[in-house]
């Protein structure tokens, strides 16, 4: 592209950017997959909503540098039509050219859905260059409407998206709530949204907004404003109000949806634990896995007959499990104390595979089950009663969970969470000020450690057998993935985050081999636009925040990179 | 209080250097046993080194792009794995195609320079892409955060690749002119192994030459080490950061080739281990310094060929082999802890690790 044809024409780059970002999105078979699904029934499928979002996104972002209503518009206009010409010229390829032979999602399928399912291919053609032009005038248009205005329409835009996607689980719940199951009619149709419920969640939704933003601000001041008992008194009611939901989730939610809160359960204790020491001291750990798997092995060898050693209850060995955790976080923590970033990373993603080896080769086989894992693990109970449903697991996940995040949220603000965050800003530093940087860095092993290891007994039984390859790599990457999404160092991040990455792609099962692609894209546009995550912890985002000021300032000069340490 | 943490220090060091002790007693009565038993002859111990040769200078090539950008811009390329996964990945459907368009048979030498270019061209445009879309915007961040961000961009290249090409494993066409052995007096040589290690040696010394002779080698050395300085001097330290990559990418693409040749399959999850495997290579020649890279990469190939058979059989434990990828962690995990600085690194102050 000569930078002449750029300056007359501003929109062509980004419009480049975007057709090769469509090309890509159909090539891997994201558009044809996810069309399966309709987001509003009959008028707009999944597939087809990625496209859209994603051009949108990419004009939104060109126009947004626009100085004039004019000027966005038309920048908006050329990038949609770019969009559109190169995924038109990709049908037009694939339509003379069998390219199934490399591509295997090339399908004649994928470009029907390109071309609107339209018999005629210049029909179809016209089609899309329309949409193309009309996403891009929507878009650049959008970019130029005032900040408020805006924010409601994209939050409805996102509702509807969001809605529509699960409409096959959020269905057959509300057709559960016998007097609100007309609700479910008016809502949903037989796949996706109804077009009369998508107009009513969209009015709903900027109903809710504008009723937000008039008395927000207006609420904010009144809390504010009240006396500190009063303010006591309605924090506790909204506790109790809180509690009282996460006790009867399970049972309004059904079975499906409970094993999905589970394992966001398990996700967020695993995701406790890495906070602690990612988060709050700065340590990237990416044999996390270790950790729970150490914790889901010691419950399998002591209780499980298969093994015959020992046979415990569950609650016996689960102290035991727990233990064991600390000292692996413990022995893994001292070799490392010295090490800093990219080297503590690779160390520990070397001692996380190590573990798995050893347990996966046939050598330690009479000890661990080898391969075919251990079997037979008994379930958990109380007094008789066992967690077998994921109803009732969810109860016991739901304690351990609480228990986590009460012991992180207090330990943070404790003297030694304080020394976590000094040792994490600077340790020459945190040194200098008399704290001892072996210890300290030791316990948050230790500690981030012992929540893992909970899970990973919790999963354990859930599981009621345990294979090596439960516990690969991935693991720890999800888990790494779930705090940073949230908001590295945050605990309300957390969760948060493990109910993205975890509980979503539970709900979209059929989309699970895009799952690690999205993850890593997740991670890669994460740290280009919003390094803080999703509900950052203040003190790391004003941090990074800073980092972002200066960066752009020093853009000019490439020099300044190399001082960085 | 110094006088205090000056104690816990070596105390841990004590521990730490036991357990090294013990490891290293270990595998010297393993060795022993195992030589003492003799379970395998000379030619058994002969085909393990070769082996070990040829999968090291793979290893070797590889470890070129993870150390050189660690030299310029401190931070370890996780997505490196993919860039060497995506060369030969690509290069497969021509491959493919000459063979069953009689190409591969008629022109053997030909044919194989073309997929060499083919896999180096698009494992160094991955790679330039990767540092132009991911790695630049970064530059300046605090030093998690282009980590993460590598991380990401692996992920997200293994799973567009399968997206592109599909999940399963790809059978390379077999090239008859390297079937069979070639003796080198007493030595029976693997014809493909013995192209493998020459192909690799070739190219090593071309691009060490390139890094050092030519002026664009001499400017990415300089802006190794120190970006300010170079830019003063007149170094357009960003052409010379892609430049790196490039480089990078190209010997990434050719050792992809080499190891398609040997394993004579592709698939996309195929760059994960020989990628770890080759940071430990760069590490354990000390990272950032490119004729360690290329020792640490033969000297881990020998260790994984030799090391299960030598150091595991001899205390009697069954299918030693299996564990040759956790002696391959055990060697990185005891480089780092005990001399981060690799067998030829002094650029690495303790600061940066």
């Amino acid at each position: 592209m000569s930078s002449a044809l750029t300056q007359r024409f501003p929109g062509i780059n980004y419009g480049f950017i975007g057709g090769v970002c469509l090309v890509i999105l159909s090539l891997i078979g994201m558009v044809e997959t996810f069309n399966q699904r309709e987001i509003i029934s009959e008028v707009i499928t999944m597939g087809q909503t990625l496209l859209l979002l994603t051009a949108a996104f990419i004009a939104y972002k060109g126009a947004s540098r626009a100085s004039g209503t004019g000027q966005a518009a038309v920048i908006g206009l050329t990038t949609g039509l770019v969009t559109a010409v190169i995924l038109a010229l990709l049908v037009l390829l694939g339509k003379s050219v069998n390219m199934r032979q490399v591509f295997i999602n090339a399908s004649p399928v994928l470009f029907q859905i390109l071309i609107f399912q339209q018999e005629e291919l210049w029909v179809g053609i016209l089609l899309l260059l329309l949409a193309g032009l009309i996403t891009g005038l929507a878009a650049g248009l959008l970019a130029r409407v005032s900040a408020r205005p805006r924010s409601i329409l994209i939050t409805g835009i996102f509702t509807l998206t969001f809605v529509g996607m699960l409409q096959d689980t959020l269905s057959p719940v509300f057709s559960e709530w016998g007097a609100l199951s007309g609700f479910n009619e008016l809502l949903f149709a037989a796949n996706g949204l109804s077009i009369s419920g998508a107009v009513g969640l969209f009015t709903a939704v900027i109903a809710v907004k504008l009723l937000w933003n008039w008395k927000s601000a207006s609420t904010q001041t009144a809390v504010r404003s009240m006396p500190p008992q009063a303010r006591k008194r309605l924090n506790l009611v909204f506790a109790i109000i809180g509690v009282f939901v996460l006790l009867i989730l399970p049972q309004v939610l059904g079975l499906f949806l409970s094993e999905v809160l589970t394992i966001i359960g398990l996700y967020v204790m695993l995701g406790l634990g890495l906070n602690i020491i990612v988060g709050f001291s700065g340590m990237l750990d990416l044999g996390h896995v270790a950790y729970f798997a150490i914790g889901s092995y010691t419950i399998a060898i002591l209780t499980s007959p298969e093994l015959g050693f020992f046979s415990f209850t569950f609650w016996q060995a689960l102290p035991f499990a727990i233990v064991m955790g600390v000292v692996t976080g413990i022995l893994i923590c001292t070799p490392v104390l010295k090490m800093r970033g990219d080297y503590l990373a690779i160390t520990t993603l070397g001692f996380g595979e190590i573990i798995r080896l050893l347990v996966l080769s046939d050598f330690l086989r009479p000890w661990l089950g080898g391969a075919q894992g251990i079997g037979k693990i008994p379930k958990a109970a109380i007094m008789g009663f066992e967690f077998t449903r994921p109803q009732d697991l969810y109860y016991l996940i739901l304690a351990g969970c609480l228990l986590v995040a009460f012991i992180a949220w207090r330990i943070r603000d404790s003297r030694l969470g304080r020394s976590w965050m000094a040792v994490r800003e600077d340790e020459d530093v945190a040194q200098a000020m008399a704290i001892n940087l072996v210890s300290t860095k030791l316990k948050a092993f230790a500690v981030g450690a012992g929540f893992s290891a909970l899970s990973g007994a919790i999963f354990a039984t859930k599981l009621s057998s345990v294979y090596p390859h439960s516990f690969n790599v991935m693991i720890s990457i999800n888990i790494l993935c779930v705090i940073i999404v949230g908001g590295m160092g945050s605990i309300p991040g957390v969760i948060v985050g493990a109910a993205a990455l975890v509980g979503l792609p539970e709900l979209l099962r059929e989309f699970a081999e895009y799952r690690l692609l999205v993850y890593g894209a997740v991670l890669v546009a994460m740290m280009l636009l919003r390094p803080e995550g999703l509900w950052p912890e203040a003190q790391l985002a004003r941090e990074l925040k800073g980092d972002d000021a200066t960066a752009e300032t020093n853009n000019q000069t490439p020099a300044a990179a190399g001082s960085q340490s | 209080m110094l006088q205090k943490l000056r104690e816990r220090i070596t105390a841990t060091d004590i521990i730490m250097w036991a357990i090294g002790a013990t490891l290293v007693a270990v595998i010297l009565y393993g060795s022993a046993a195992t030589l003492i038993k003799g379970a395998y002859s000379g030619s058994h111990w002969v085909d393990f080194i070769i082996f070990g040769l040829a999968q090291g200078s793979i290893y070797a090539l590889i470890a070129m792009g993870y150390t050189m950008v660690y030299g310029v811009l401190r931070m370890i390329n996780f997505a490196h794995s993919e860039v060497f996964m995506s060369g030969p990945y690509t290069a497969y459907y021509f491959a493919a195609y000459f063979f069953s368009s009689g190409l591969l048979d008629a022109h053997p030498v030909l044919s194989l320079v073309a997929l060499f270019l083919i896999s180096m061209a698009t494992s160094t445009l991955i790679a330039v892409l990767l540092e132009r879309i991911a790695y630049r915007p970064l530059r300046t961040a605090p030093r998690l955060v282009p980590l993460i961000t590598a991380i990401g961009a692996s992920f997200f290249l293994q799973y567009m690749f399968r997206g592109f090409y599909g999940s399963g494993f790809q059978a390379y066409p077999v090239i008859r002119g390297l079937e069979g052995h070639l003796a080198l007096g007493p030595i029976r040589v693997l014809k493909f192994q013995l192209l493998i290690i020459l192909a690799a040696a070739f190219l090593m010394v071309a691009l060490y030459q390139f890094v050092q002779r030519t002026k664009i080698g001499k400017a990415i050395r300089s802006v190794s080490e120190d970006k300010e300085a170079s830019a003063l001097m007149g170094i357009d330290v960003d052409r010379m950061i892609t430049m790196t990559f490039v480089i990078g990418g190209a010997a990434a693409g050719a050792a992809g080739v080499l190891y398609a040749l040997m394993f004579k399959q592709v698939h996309f999850f195929m760059g994960f281990i020989p990628g770890i495997k080759a940071f430990t290579a760069a590490v354990l020649g000390g990272i950032g310094n490119i004729p360690g890279a290329m020792l640490g990469g033969i000297f881990l190939g020998l260790v994984e060929s030799v090391g299960p058979s030598l150091f595991l059989d001899g205390l009697g434990i069954p299918a030693p082999y299996q564990l040759k990828d956790a002696i391959a962690f055990t060697l990185l995990v005891l480089i780092l802890i005990f001399r981060p600085t690799g067998i030829l690194g002094e650029r690495l102050a303790v600061k940066k690790a």
